[in-house]
């Protein structure tokens, strides 16, 4: 399977690692970031192997977080691994339960109501602009500002955060998809609101882009930094965001054609270099995109229900057989892999965390870089731990 | 030229260190303890049992320790022991009520599944997050006198839901009178020799609630 | 410390009557070193009161940019937040590793401190109001001010910790990068003042054109130049944003700072906010005219209120862009220092000698030489920029 139709990984340079240890190039220093570090996104640890100041290897190290996600959820029913899924990646829980609720209705043979098909979109988007708006606070963050950018982001953040309270009680752990639907319908007011953040968020964009994009020591601490090249981002299975700021159109919104994305006008942006500049770019024009469907999903959402009343929640037994969902979330194809044997819980549960796979070539982006870049490359790869470990 | 992008960006800072003087829009901090902000209705925090009195909040309760929430809870946070006895309940029908009801609210992950399982409306989210305490084990640990809320205090935070399950329960009441009326009254009919039995009417109420719309 | 001016008004005169009010009653040999004694104390004091309010107001600023209020739980407006923060730091264990070096661990706050503190004796505060009226006061200043990296480095070494290591690599590497510039931004203004001496440097750049342009030496095109050089290069000395690389928090959590805690922790803060002040306020005396008004007709505003009110709009310049930059890499920070700093600096030079040779041109030739004046200072500035920002620059994306 080769969607990019770019040539094999063969030519690819591996890691190299200096050879030389004599007297005239001093010793390596082995320093171990992580898992109590500031910028390593929680508890990710990196031991890097430094030459001066140069990554000469670098070894991701995670686990600290995990908490067994995907054995528990094979002894629960399944709407109580619901919940679980908005602890995944924490900062995208309704993406999450999208792909969840997705897998399952695939599983049971539910359908879902239009309303909540065009519920989802808008909630999948403003996820988006959530996540992608935080990633680049943080980036900067790791990139050494003071903060500014991150409580930015966190000003406008906060403004979806009380959206998504407000329809689904919960911040963070919003809990909302159910399967055939959503769980509480959207009230012409929430959906005002909806309106009026969408239509402020351009202008923020605009003054968040003049505090970062054409800053000249961002681009010099992105630009050329932490290159991926497509094939290897095609080999290693990177999805989202990163894939496409290598070059690679793959956006499963556009392929799958899940939802009713099929039914709004957007572009996928795709970066040229590869590196972290593109894959920050590559998410403010995103973001830009996902104005564009929140507006087309705000002005189309047709009134009906959001879901039926008989769709069954609690003790559902999916015949026997096994499902794939996947949506493109924030961070990269999120993915659902259930096998059912007939019972009230899964046989098995399997979660494509997006963050986890994106990580796996963390070492081949930054060797060669210096101490400094791997702590950005690191924020640009965009992983929340609560994923990768699970 | 080199240069002009900080300078963009310092204007940017500049322009949001004087809009924090007068912009609401910019500066959005509350100051906590002092100033709070409205929960939205939706909001949900950790469960309590609904009771009908706040007199007697133990007699009152709906909760008949069906013990579905106990099993559905994905954390496994709540611990029910059922009666021995039975009590009337709202209808003055005699139910099993729960001897014990325990929520570990260090456990509990607020995920509101409970509340949607219920076919009782017993067990509802409520909005009470100072609950920070200075015992980890006993106090986190919320029994059903911890836990019962009289039904005025749903209405109070959940308005809309609250009226919902109120119209609900009285739909449910009124056709369990009626039904109860009829069968009274073909009890009283000529013909008493097939008595109805009276647990049939009472099958009404625990008819699955359809989830929060 | 000089006699102080005898035909300025009261106000002005005030530092100087306390003083001999103070010490008018000892004799002579001993009025003099009671008089130094004095000049240290209110130093000390006042920078000390400086550094308390400086880290308050940069929370604020940084606050207040960032949409929130900063600090404001301690007193009115969290007025005593420093002095909470002291007694923090006052009662906090002092930890130090078993693998450091005890001796270096120990002696690098201090003799950070008082290397930061040294430099204040030679600055002009007002008019007549200097410690120490040294000819070569200038030169004295970065001498004492460049040892100040060299207690980063001990910091670093002593700690006996990786992270701390490799700032103190960083911090020495930076202290060599940037002495440069810093230096050489201020060879113009000793070109044109014809003086070492602070004092007198100050006292050059008195008097206006047509009667309100003053004639600091920031009103110059090489003197702007020079100012630009000297700022960037005082952000780096400093260890400030976007050159705080020594205590890169996101790369190495505090680097040499990391195995700081308790009062030697905020020695280092003390220092980092000394050594900001000292050079800020070399800023001024050097380009802004020191303790100068700058319209004839505020004359009146006493001497020293004009320099204290020049040196916060500067420290408020530091934190404005504190606020504002995210951080450079090692490499392109001392890439920075000698391929564009240090030549813009040496270009510079020959725009100031230029501006000196044509002192006397008048008329027509007047408007030449300010022509050729700022195309010696912007043009070296838009080329070298050019060339350090080559490879690097907005993009343009395309859509699948």
């Amino acid at each position: 399977m080769n969607p990019s139709g770019l040539p094999p990984l063969a030519s690819l340079p591996g890691p190299q690692i200096r050879a030389v240890h004599d007297e005239l190039h001093g010793d390596l220093l082995e320093l171990s970031m992580g898992p109590h570090h500031p910028s390593t996104h929680g508890v990710f640890r990196m031991v890097v192997t430094l030459d001066g100041e140069t990554v000469v290897k670098l070894k991701p190290v995670f686990g600290y977080l995990h908490r067994n996600h995907e054995k528990i959820a094979e002894g629960a029913s399944y709407l109580g691994s619901m919940p679980y899924t908005d602890r995944l990646d924490y900062l995208c829980s309704m993406t999450n339960n999208w792909s969840y609720a997705l897998a399952v209705e695939r599983l049971a043979g539910q359908a879902v109501s239009e309303r909540a098909e065009y519920v989802r979109v808008i909630l999948a988007e403003l996820t988006r602009l959530l996540n992608h708006t935080c990633l680049a606070g943080f980036l900067l963050q790791d990139g050494g500002a003071s903060g500014t950018p991150l409580m930015y982001a966190f000003r406008e953040r906060e403004k979806i955060l009380d959206l998504f309270e407000s329809l689904s009680g919960s911040r963070m752990m919003c809990n909302y998809q159910r399967f055939g639907g959503c769980r509480a319908d959207p009230s012409p007011a929430w959906l005002d609101s909806a309106r009026a953040l969408v239509d402020g968020y351009g202008r923020f964009l605009d003054e968040y882009e003049a505090l970062l994009t054409g800053n000249e020591i961002l681009m010099a601490r992105t630009q050329g930094i932490g290159r991926l090249s497509p094939q290897l981002a095609v080999s290693a299975g990177v999805t989202g965001p990163m894939l496409r700021a290598a070059g690679v159109g793959y956006d499963i919104r556009k392929v799958d054609g899940y939802g009713f994305y099929p039914r709004f006008t957007f572009r996928v942006p795709i970066g040229a270099d590869g590196d972290t500049y593109d894959r920050y770019m590559v998410r403010i024009l995103e973001m830009r995109e996902s104005i564009g469907i929140l507006r087309q999903a705000l002005r189309d959402i047709p009134a009906g229900p959001i879901l039926d009343p008989k769709a069954k929640q609690r003790g559902l037994r999916p015949k026997a057989g096994e499902v794939y969902s996947r949506i493109e979330g924030p961070k990269g194809e999120i993915g659902f892999f259930l096998i059912s044997d007939g019972g009230p819980n899964p046989y098995r549960y399997r979660v494509r965390p997006p963050s986890l796979i994106n990580l796996t070539i963390l070492e081949d982006m930054c060797l060669g870089q210096s101490i400094a870049d791997s702590v950005v490359i690191l924020g640009s790869v965009d992983i929340v731990l609560g994923e990768v470990d699970r | 030229m080199l240069g002009t992008g900080l300078l963009q960006g310092l204007a940017v800072t500049a322009r949001n260190f004087l809009g924090s003087f007068y912009d609401r829009r910019r500066f959005v901090t509350t100051q906590y303890p002092e100033q709070r902000t409205a929960l939205p209705e939706a909001y949900r925090n950790f469960p309590f049992l609904v009771c009908e009195s706040a007199d007697d909040p133990m007699g009152t309760l709906r909760c008949v320790a069906c013990q579905i929430c106990e099993k559905e809870c994905p954390p496994q946070c709540i611990y029910i022991e059922k009666s021995k006895d039975k009590k009337p309940d709202a209808n003055g029908k005699p139910q099993i009520y729960p001897a014990v009801f325990d929520i570990d609210t260090a456990v509990c992950m607020s995920c509101q599944i409970c509340v949607e399982v219920c076919p009782f409306d017993a067990i509802k989210m409520d909005q009470v997050f100072e609950l920070a305490a200075t015992d980890r084990f006993g106090a986190l640990l919320m029994d059903r006198h911890a836990l019962a809320k009289p039904n005025s205090y749903f209405q109070s935070i959940h308005p809309t839901e609250a009226g919902e399950v109120d119209s609900r329960l009285l739909a449910a009441r009124l056709a369990a009178e009626e039904k109860a009326r009829t069968a009274a009254a073909a009890k009283a009919a000529p013909k008493p020799a097939a008595p109805k039995p009276p647990a049939a009417p009472s099958a009404e109420a625990p008819k699955p609630s359809p989830p929060l719309a | 410390m000089s006699a102080g001016p005898t035909d300025a008004h009261l106000l002005e005169r005030a530092p100087f009557l306390l003083r001999d009010w103070l010490t008018h009653a000892l004799p002579e040999p001993l009025r003099w070193f009671a008089n130094t004694l004095i000049a240290i104390a209110a130093i000390l004091a006042i920078f000390g009161t400086l550094f308390a309010l400086l880290t308050l107001v940069e929370r604020k600023v940084l606050g207040r940019v960032q949409n929130r209020p900063g600090p404001n739980r301690t007193g009115w407006f969290g007025i005593l937040q420093p002095v909470a923060d002291g007694i923090k730091m006052l009662t906090k264990e002092d930890i130090v590793p078993r693998a450091a070096d005890p001796l270096l661990h120990f002696l690098a706050p201090v003799a950070l401190l008082g290397f930061s503190v040294l430099t204040f004796a030679v600055i002009p505060y007002g008019r007549d109001l200097v410690a120490v009226r040294l000819d070569a006061g200038v030169l004295y200043f970065f001498a004492a001010g460049s040892a100040t990296e060299l207690s980063i480095f001990m910091a670093g070494w002593s700690s006996n910790n990786k992270y701390a290591l490799v700032a103190a690599m960083r911090a020495l590497a930076q202290l060599i990068s940037y002495e440069l510039p810093l230096l050489l931004s201020a060879v113009p203004v000793v070109l044109a003042a014809g003086t070492l001496s602070a004092p007198d440097i100050v006292e050059s750049q008195g008097g206006f054109t047509w009667g309100f342009v003053p004639h600091w030496h920031v009103f110059t095109p090489w003197g702007a130049a020079a100012f630009l050089v000297f700022f960037i290069s005082a952000l780096s000395e400093s260890n400030r944003s976007p050159f705080d690389l020594p205590e890169a928090e996101s790369e190495l959590i505090a680097g040499h700072l990391t195995e700081y805690s308790g009062f030697k922790y905020a020695l280092f803060f003390m220092a980092e906010y000394f050594g900001m002040c000292s050079l800020c306020g070399m800023a001024v005396t050097l380009f802004l005219g020191g303790w100068q008004a700058p319209l004839a007709a505020l004359e009146f505003i006493p001497s020293y209120a004009w320099f204290a009110l020049k040196l916060c709009a500067l420290l408020l310049v530091f934190i404005w862009i504190r606020a504002t930059l995210p951080r450079l890499r090692m490499d392109q920070l001392t890439r920075f220092a000698w391929k564009f700093l240090v030549p813009l600096a040496l270009v510079n030079l020959a725009a100031s000698a230029f501006w000196s040779l044509s002192f006397g041109w008048a008329g027509p030739m007047q408007a030449l030489r300010w022509a050729i004046g700022i195309a010696l200072a912007v043009g070296p500035f838009v080329l070298l920029g050019r060339r350090l920002g080559a490879g690097i620059g907005p993009r343009t994306y395309r859509y699948a």
